[in-house]
């Protein structure tokens, strides 16, 4: 390459960061109108309004002003009334609920009404129809319940022309399994829904993709050489991976198929993984989907401070939708702050993983 | 950097997950350690058949002979470790400075373990009462008119290690004259012995294939546990518990070893100072097999006292210190946290801590970088109290005074018992109690074991069993 060619894709790139940056302050601004106006916005942040002494409307310009209004608590989700946090805007609409993991308490719970279908849909254009093929159906084998993955899997098979199948998996009993230590019953639910999916997987030989988390995945291939039974792509997700999953997962369990890792919540939607490269060293690198979910990685000691590139810092969370505004959301997990890249002009994450803090006190299990 | 790789059944392999072993010294990295997914573990034991028959190739008299070659390579030799190559000097000074032990006591477990590689041949003799070996060749033989069969149990005995004692990995060496591979999850500080070993093996002509050794975390070593027909287990009570009830798995959790006077003895007890003192601080007095309770029926507060002076006398030294007794804990907050505890427990009434008056310095001490707990001793009135039956990774023991014809109610599982004693009728007891596993008559040390006998069960019969077994030829 180039001197000056690299030049200009410097230059390409940097001005692409900045255009997402401008995109990011007027989405923030929009966002802020939406939730913080009697017409539109919700009880929650209508009612926090009326006590903040200013109005968000006018004094937050950006994304660098939404810490006016400091962090958002995790107990504010926890518990009801979960009709606080409906848009005024989408009182006629039918909502759903969705509920996080579970592992740390009461499950912190979300109101939605299509963001979980944007956000698929948006996803599904990442996706590549040698290894996804549209009109090719779907399993989904991972936590169904009140978690958004499963009507979200659902709605991507959907969009790609496809029909979803599933297999119920409730993590919050291989929680209390793993808690208990009682590995062999754990092993014994394991087997419980391997073998279903495998049925699925023998009788319906249209399914080419499968969502699924990656102890399953490890589970499944040790039964099943996915390949052969025709998968040509795998999602994968739900728990945190890390480079030596993705390597293990390319190289020995499914070699040939087109492995998407990603990360996500239900509180801030989906992130994609930095298209693979070998070089890379299987490395995990997640984008959130700018503008409406980002990551941003603090200090825990001095949460006001961002770490730098390739600094480790503890993930902050900010949502920016018409459904759900959840702005500098300090999450459980850690990861290092990785560069924007052409594809995605804004900060990633790497190497995901949960807090070093409460590696003791979270059970996170198959799931 | 020296990089410790996972074998897969032979082969190397680094993986892109690492844990930093470090010097507890200065906290500099010494070597990294690959770790393994558990996903990795499953995949290749569900390939173990393959393993244990290229072993099974092997016959038990050579496999034998190789353990022999093993035992002077292991000591003596250079052996490969990750891309390079360790020095026998190398070996002490790394396993030192990442799990505190000094190197003396270092030198001495190597010792254990070239022993129990050398003198295979009698372990085996030991664990299978003499059978030929030809017998586990052949799958079956006749043995003083007498048809034999034994039957394998598992392809591959899995090992969940410990970081405590190096000298602790004999235990599971006879599995390879057996026949039968061995998955092996190092301990987080000390994978540089099992890894030795296996190279040691496999320098020895032993079949690459019947060593997978999975550094992980314990999450991933569960698949282990899981998968392999038989296991051994090494932890405290948190790790061991959930696999008690699992037939496939052999526990090695606190010991509570005892030393247990007679009434008709204990007056001697000065005669037996340095057993008492031997078997509770020798090696660090970090292994199971060290005392942490001498029970006695009277003269309890006599002995304590006693006992107190002798072990007062054990500082702690630098780790390449020839003449260390102390290992030094590998995480200093765990040390303050245990004398902490100990403290706490001491406000119970009914308890004292002796070695304190005696030494006058406190428990916790800090030389060279590292930081020991010196040795304690309780003296406990009540039988019941917190520290009568607590068993602690540093020289520590309770002395509690109980009744003669209450003491083997009292005890509880109690993984070696030295009974000082000459009373008949007490020695039938002590027999036919199910509480102690290895009984010792007389006055040896509780940790002085023999490797023909059995430790926490018979390895053998562990992954054996007899099997009825005729046959009459084809053609008369």
């Amino acid at each position: 390459m180039g001197q000056a060619q690299a030049a200009t894709e410097l230059q390409s790139l940097e001005a692409r960061v900045a255009a997402a940056r401008q995109r990011l302050d007027e989405h923030v601004r929009e966002m802020v109108h939406w939730h913080f106006s009697p017409e539109t916005g919700c009880p929650f942040w209508l009612e926090r309004a009326a006590g903040l002494g200013f109005d968000p409307r006018v004094e937050i310009a950006g994304y660098g002003d939404l810490r006016k209004l400091g962090y958002f608590q995790d107990g504010w989700l926890r518990g009801g009334p979960v009709r606080r946090w409906l848009p005024k805007a989408y009182e006629n609409e039918p909502v759903y609920v969705f509920e996080t993991g579970g592992s740390t308490g009461v499950p912190k719970c979300r109101i939605n009404v299509r963001d979980f279908e944007i956000d698929y849909e948006q996803f599904s254009l990442s996706l590549s129809e040698k290894g996804f093929p549209k009109g090719s159906d779907w399993l989904m084998l991972g936590p169904t319940g009140p978690r958004r993955l499963r009507l979200a899997v659902e709605h991507l098979a959907q969009t790609r022309g496809g029909i979803c199948f599933f297999v119920d998996l409730d993590p919050r009993w291989v929680n209390v399994l793993l808690r208990q230590g009682k590995h062999q019953e754990m092993e014994a639910y394991k087997s419980h829904v391997i073998d279903q999916a495998l049925k699925i997987l023998r009788v319906h030989e249209g399914i080419r993709c499968l969502f699924t988390t990656p102890k399953l995945l490890e589970a499944l291939c040790e039964k099943i050489s996915l390949t052969k039974i025709g998968i040509s792509g795998i999602f994968c997700g739900g728990t945190e991976m890390d480079a030596q999953f993705h390597r293990f997962a390319r190289e020995e369990l499914v070699p040939g198929v087109d492995f998407v890792p990603t990360y996500g919540n239900t509180l801030m939607g989906l992130a994609l993984n930095k298209p693979f490269d070998r070089d890379d060293d299987y490395a995990i690198t997640y984008y959130p989907a700018h503008p409406r979910a980002l990551i941003e990685l603090v200090d825990p000691e001095d949460t006001e401070r961002t770490v730098g590139y390739g600094e480790t810092g503890q993930v902050m969370l900010t949502t920016l939708t018409k459904e759900l505004f959840m702005p500098r959301f300090l999450e459980r997990d850690e990861a290092e702050r990785a560069e924007p890249i052409e594809v995605y002009p804004w900060d990633g994450v790497r190497d995901l993983r949960l807090l070093k803090s409460l590696e003791e006190s979270v059970t996170v299990g198959v799931y | 950097m020296i990089h410790i790789p996972i074998l897969r059944w032979g082969e190397a392999y680094y993986s892109l997950k690492r844990s930093a072993l470090r010097d507890i010294r200065t906290g500099e990295p010494v070597a990294e350690m690959s770790l393994a997914n558990g996903g990795l573990i499953g995949r290749d034991l569900g390939q173990v058949a393959e393993c244990q028959r290229r072993l099974a190739a092997v016959g038990c008299e050579e496999l034998v002979e190789i353990c022999g070659r093993a035992a002077e390579v292991f000591v003596e030799g250079e052996l490969p470790l990750g891309e390079g190559v360790q020095s026998p000097q190398e070996y002490i000074a790394q396993l030192s400075a990442t799990t505190g032990m000094p190197q003396s006591l270092c030198r001495r477990n190597s010792e254990k373990i070239r022993l129990a590689l050398s003198e295979m041949g009698g372990v085996l003799d030991g664990l299978t009462r003499g059978i030929s070996l030809s017998v586990l060749d052949a799958g079956w033989g006749t043995q003083e008119g007498r048809t034999l069969s034994y039957l394998r149990q598992a392809d591959a005995l899995g090992a969940v290690l410990p970081n405590n004692s190096p000298g602790v990995h004999s235990l599971w060496l006879p599995a390879i004259p057996l026949k039968v591979p061995l998955a092996l999850k190092p301990g987080s500080e000390e994978p540089w012995t099992p890894y030795r070993i296996a190279q040691a093996f496999i320098s020895a002509g032993c079949p690459p294939e019947a060593f997978g050794f999975y550094p992980c975390d314990y999450g991933a070593a569960t698949q282990i546990l899981l998968r392999c027909e038989r296991s051994m287990v090494f932890g405290g009570e948190a790790t061991v518990g959930p696999w008690r009830a699992d037939p496939r798995i052999e526990i090695h959790g606190p010991g509570r070893s005892k030393i247990l006077f007679g009434a008709d003895s204990v007056d001697e007890w000065e005669e037996h100072l340095e057993v008492m003192a031997a078997s509770v601080a020798e090696n660090g007095g970090r292994s199971c097999i060290n005392a942490s309770g001498v029970w006695v029926p009277s003269r309890g507060r006599e002995i304590a006292e006693g006992l107190a002076r002798r072990l007062a006398q054990i500082e702690p030294r630098a780790l390449d210190d020839a003449n260390a007794e102390l290992a030094a804990f590998s995480k200093p907050e765990l040390a303050h946290r245990l004398s902490e505890l100990i403290d706490r427990q001491l406000k119970t009434p009914g308890a004292e801590d002796l070695t304190a008056k005696v030494r006058g310095t406190a428990r916790v001490a800090e030389i060279g970088g590292c930081t020991f707990l010196r040795p304690t001793v309780i003296w406990c009135e009540d039988p019941q109290h917190p520290l009568a039956n607590a068993e602690y990774l540093f020289p520590f023991v309770s002395v509690v005074e109980v009744g003669q014809r209450q003491v083997l109610e009292a005890i509880g599982p109690t993984l070696v018992a030295t009974a000082i004693t000459e009373d008949e009728l007490f020695i039938e007891e002590l027999l036919a109690c199910t509480s102690v596993d290895r009984l010792n008559l007389g006055p040896m040390q509780t940790n002085r074991i023999s490797r023909d006998q059995p430790h926490e069960g018979n390895l053998f019969e562990f992954l054996y069993r007899q099997r009825a077994f005729a046959t009459i030829p084809m053609r008369a």
